[in-house]
């Protein structure tokens, strides 16, 4: 009963996304306030149904319900409570329902948030959020029911992918989907301020916050599944350039140029129509995105289970919501007008060539990602990109973008005047490379003129980005939230750059192959294995393999790699053992049964790697602190003044 | 309006004429449809679990019908499809293989001991190689096979009362009742 329950509660939520579509963008067109005012009211609804919805998918996933055929194809009777739960988004079905209601619950926040906005914005705002919200349903409704039911119920279910049984894994999906699905708030903001003709700095100052949070959720969701393909696909790999990975990548490099930009256009007024440009293409990557994980165009590692109807509406839906706003901008975007000028080294270029960069970046991402598809339509000949591609053109546009930084953060509004900064420039830049020379030298040894290039940039970027705060420390001036922000973002940038740098260029690995007893030397380190034993998991059996590590004789630490063989799906999965020490990981994974107690093993020592996940977690703190800078609440509530003061004349 | 604000909806345009092909062209991945349906099944030869020193394999089965059951006591929904294969056995319009498959010999005879016997032959994959020539994801799997050793259907989990009579017996010929087979020794 509860599952048809569930059903029903979707098909309420797609009525009601349609009433918040229709009142949202009809009720401000045709100037009916009450259509206006009844936007709201579509939005509570929805979102109370769809997280009924929810609920009622999640309860069926705790008490075994194996007459729904997405709990029997996604769960068993021996998975542990909390991957029960995390089964929800484990699968096609669910996931959607899972941006269906992070979509919902973005759209309740705006709608909350948004009191304070002119009321016809608001709506307006709210009734494009509508119209993606009736897309998904209408998506979920018609090819992926996830409350479709098993007649008759299965006894047991056939369990959740083994590589999703782990805790990285588990929080990854929500975590990135609430980035992906905030980029729909900068997009329907972008999409209000057309439809109304409005785009003056309020428009960025609203906008802002809502980008900047998206931003940082993607930031932390691509960083948390970065850190579990490292720790548990046994080749000790963090990025691989696959094209699920790519999707997630390049709606967050668009999204980074467009908190740049949204910057701009609300200090100076210029940008205006670049920057709507950047919200649109922000979430049309995003829904590129799912269409290229869900369409089974692409083959990937993460892909779901694919089928070509689905592709064949997410497309449809793409271009309609696409389509609809890009053709909005060619008619709405030239009525647009900055007159003010900037200097060529003032701040305005460098935020400009920031935002080149980085979307020439995000195009050679997609352009390497959508190759082999291309090739394959057009050729007819089958094509793999891969690193060899993707590294060296990403480089090319990421290094001029990391130099640039260094030097732009000191540059004015306005008026180009570098020289009263050239001497912190100029010393903080011969420090960096003293520095860098130093690591590559002292600590690593060999010679790398890449590392020395990003050690040297990495710190470059953190002294440079340290001396403006401090100098206004030195002079007792306050330090904003947004400029303290700021700052960490850009220093967990600098912070990635230099673990992306050590561990780049200075891994060790070695596959080999041991017996009891026998030990084999990766970079410094010695790996003994000691033996193996089975152990017993709740839903797997393992084989277990103490390996101790030791440097110079003297032991280091003992670490234990698995290989888990899921009863069910027959499945294994491998869990490294890894000792982190000074921030190098020292890294084992089991590899294969040789026969007679030889195991193969592969060892790796990863220096820095630590820093790679400190680095974006900075950089998503950074964008927490400064969407929580007193200019957005002293904004709202001056608004909310001003509101009331414009009521009360009108009485 | 200016043209070159007209620029993004053209690079748009043709990217989703792009993707339209794409779908158009690539293959069903993921469709519950295996590639090997309408081709020769692989080859394969097999240990006959009662008597290990005999072996079956898919050169003995030519010329008659079969179904290949990928099954091991470790799995919890064979035990559910266990009553249909039971069933369907009694029927005996086409003889079902069973592939005991990474599983122990002695467990397997037990659970059949107590839950009966639905096989007119079973073979043991102890090394799973079997499965993965067949691209088997999860037990339980099976395959429907012609005369020619051609696999007519494959049915990707647990084989209900209905789908035994719309996707295997619609498909056998009624007449096929076939001696059942007989292993050959290795």
């Amino acid at each position: 009963m509860l599952p048809e329950l569930g059903h029903f509660a979707l098909v309420l939520a797609l009525l009601l996304a349609g009433l918040q579509a229709f009142f949202g963008i009809a009720g401000p067109a045709f100037g009916r306030d009450r259509w206006v005012a009844a936007t709201t009211a579509a939005v509570a609804g929805q979102f109370v149904m769809v997280a009924t919805a929810v609920g009622i998918l999640v309860y069926a996933f705790v008490n075994f319900d194996f007459s729904v055929l997405y709990v029997a194809e996604n769960s068993n009777s021996a998975l542990p409570l909390m991957y029960r739960i995390a089964a929800l988004w484990g699968a096609h079905e669910g996931s959607l329902l899972l941006w269906i209601f992070l979509l919902a619950v973005w759209t309740l926040a705006v709608a909350i948030v948004s009191r304070n906005l002119p009321e016809r914005f608001a709506a307006r705002v709210l009734g494009v959020l509508g119209v993606l919200s009736f897309g998904f349903l209408l998506f979920t409704l018609a090819t992926s029911d996830p409350f479709h039911r098993l007649i008759p119920a299965a006894p047991d279910g056939h369990d959740l992918n083994p590589l999703l049984q782990d805790p990285g894994l588990a929080v990854h999906p929500p975590v990135l989907y609430t980035g992906y699905v905030g980029l729909a708030v900068a997009f329907a903001f972008a999409c209000a301020a057309m439809l109304e003709g409005r785009m003056d700095p309020d428009w960025a100052r609203w906008t802002r916050p809502w980008t900047t949070a998206a931003w940082a959720f993607l930031t932390c969701g691509i960083t948390l599944g970065s850190w579990w393909s490292y720790y548990t696909l046994g080749w000790g790999g963090y990025w691989e350039w696959d094209p699920v990975e790519n999707a997630s990548f390049m709606p967050w490099l668009v999204a980074t140029a467009l908190i740049h930009s949204l910057a701009v256009t609300e200090k100076r007024g210029l940008f205006k129509s670049w920057t709507l440009l950047l919200a649109i293409l922000g979430f049309s990557l995003s829904l590129l995105g799912t269409f290229l994980v869900r369409s089974g165009v692409l083959v990937s590692v993460h892909s779901f289970a694919a089928d070509p109807s689905r592709g064949r509406f997410i497309l449809a839906f793409l271009g309609l919501v696409i389509g609809g706003a890009l053709t909005l901008y060619a008619w709405r975007a030239p009525l647009l007008k900055s007159n003010a000028g900037f200097d060529l080294l003032s701040r305005e270029s460098f935020l400009l060539f920031n935002n080149i960069l980085l979307v020439v970046a995000a195009a050679t991402v997609l352009g390497g990602t959508l190759a082999p598809l291309i090739a394959d339509t057009v050729g007819q000949t089958s094509l793999s990109v891969g690193a060899p591609y993707f590294r060296p053109t990403f480089l090319l546009a990421v290094i001029p973008l990391m130099l640039l930084l260094s030097v732009g953060v000191h540059a004015n509004w306005k008026r180009g005047r570098l020289e009263a900064d050239a001497w912190p420039l100029l010393v903080t830049l011969g420090v960096a490379l003293v520095f860098g020379a130093a690591i590559v030298f002292g600590a690593f040894g060999g010679k790398h003129a890449l590392a020395i290039t990003g050690f040297g940039i990495g710190s470059w970027i953190i002294l440079s980005s340290l001396v403006d705060p401090l100098d206004r420390l030195r002079r007792h001036l306050s330090l904003s939230r947004a400029v303290i922000g700021m700052t960490l973002a850009h220093i967990g940038l600098a912070v990635a750059v230099l673990a992306l740098t050590g561990v780049e260029s200075y891994t060790s690995e070695r596959d080999i192959a041991l017996a009891p007893g026998a030990s084999a030397e990766v970079g410094g380190y010695a790996f003994r294995l000691l033996g193996t034993q089975p152990v017993e998991g709740p839903n797997y059996s393992a084989t277990r393999a103490t390996v101790s590590v030791s440097r110079d004789g003297r032991l280091i630490t003992t670490l234990y790699p698995e290989v888990r063989q899921f009863w069910v799906q027959q499945q294994t999965r491998k869990v490294a053992g890894i000792y982190n020490r000074y921030g190098t990981d020292l890294f084992i994974a089991l590899g294969d049964d040789l026969g007679a107690g030889r195991w193969s093993l592969r060892a790796q020592i990863r220096p820095l790697i630590t820093l790679l996940w400190l680095g974006p977690l900075l950089m998503a703190l950074g964008g927490a602190l400064a969407l929580s800078d007193r200019r957005y609440r002293l904004a709202r509530a001056s608004e909310r003044e001003a509101l009331v003061g414009a009521r009360g004349e009108a009485h | 309006m200016k043209p070159r604000f007209l620029v993004p909806l053209g690079v748009f345009a043709v990217l989703v004429v792009v993707l339209f092909v794409g779908i158009n062209h690539s293959r069903e991945v993921g469709v519950l449809q295996s590639p090997l349906v309408g081709h020769q099944i692989p080859d394969w030869e097999l240990p006959v679990l009662t008597d290990p020193a005999k072996s079956l394999g898919s050169r003995e089965l030519k010329g008659q019908w079969y179904v290949l059951n990928f099954w091991g006591t470790w799995c919890y929904a064979c035990r559910a499809e266990h009553p249909i294969l039971l069933q369907a056995q009694r029927d005996a319009r086409v003889q079902i293989i069973g592939v005991d498959w990474k599983d122990e010999n002695d467990l397997a005879l037990e659970f059949l001991a107590k839950l009966g016997n639905p096989y007119s032959l079973i073979v043991s994959d102890h090394t799973g190689n079997t499965a993965i020539d067949l691209g088997v994801a999860a037990a339980p799997e099976s395959f429907l096979v012609n005369p020619e050793g051609v696999i007519v259907y494959k049915e990707p989990g647990v084989i209900t009362a209905e789908t035994w009579k719309r996707e295997f017996l619609s498909r056998v010929p009624p007449q096929s009742s076939a001696p059942a087979a007989t292993p050959g020794a290795s």
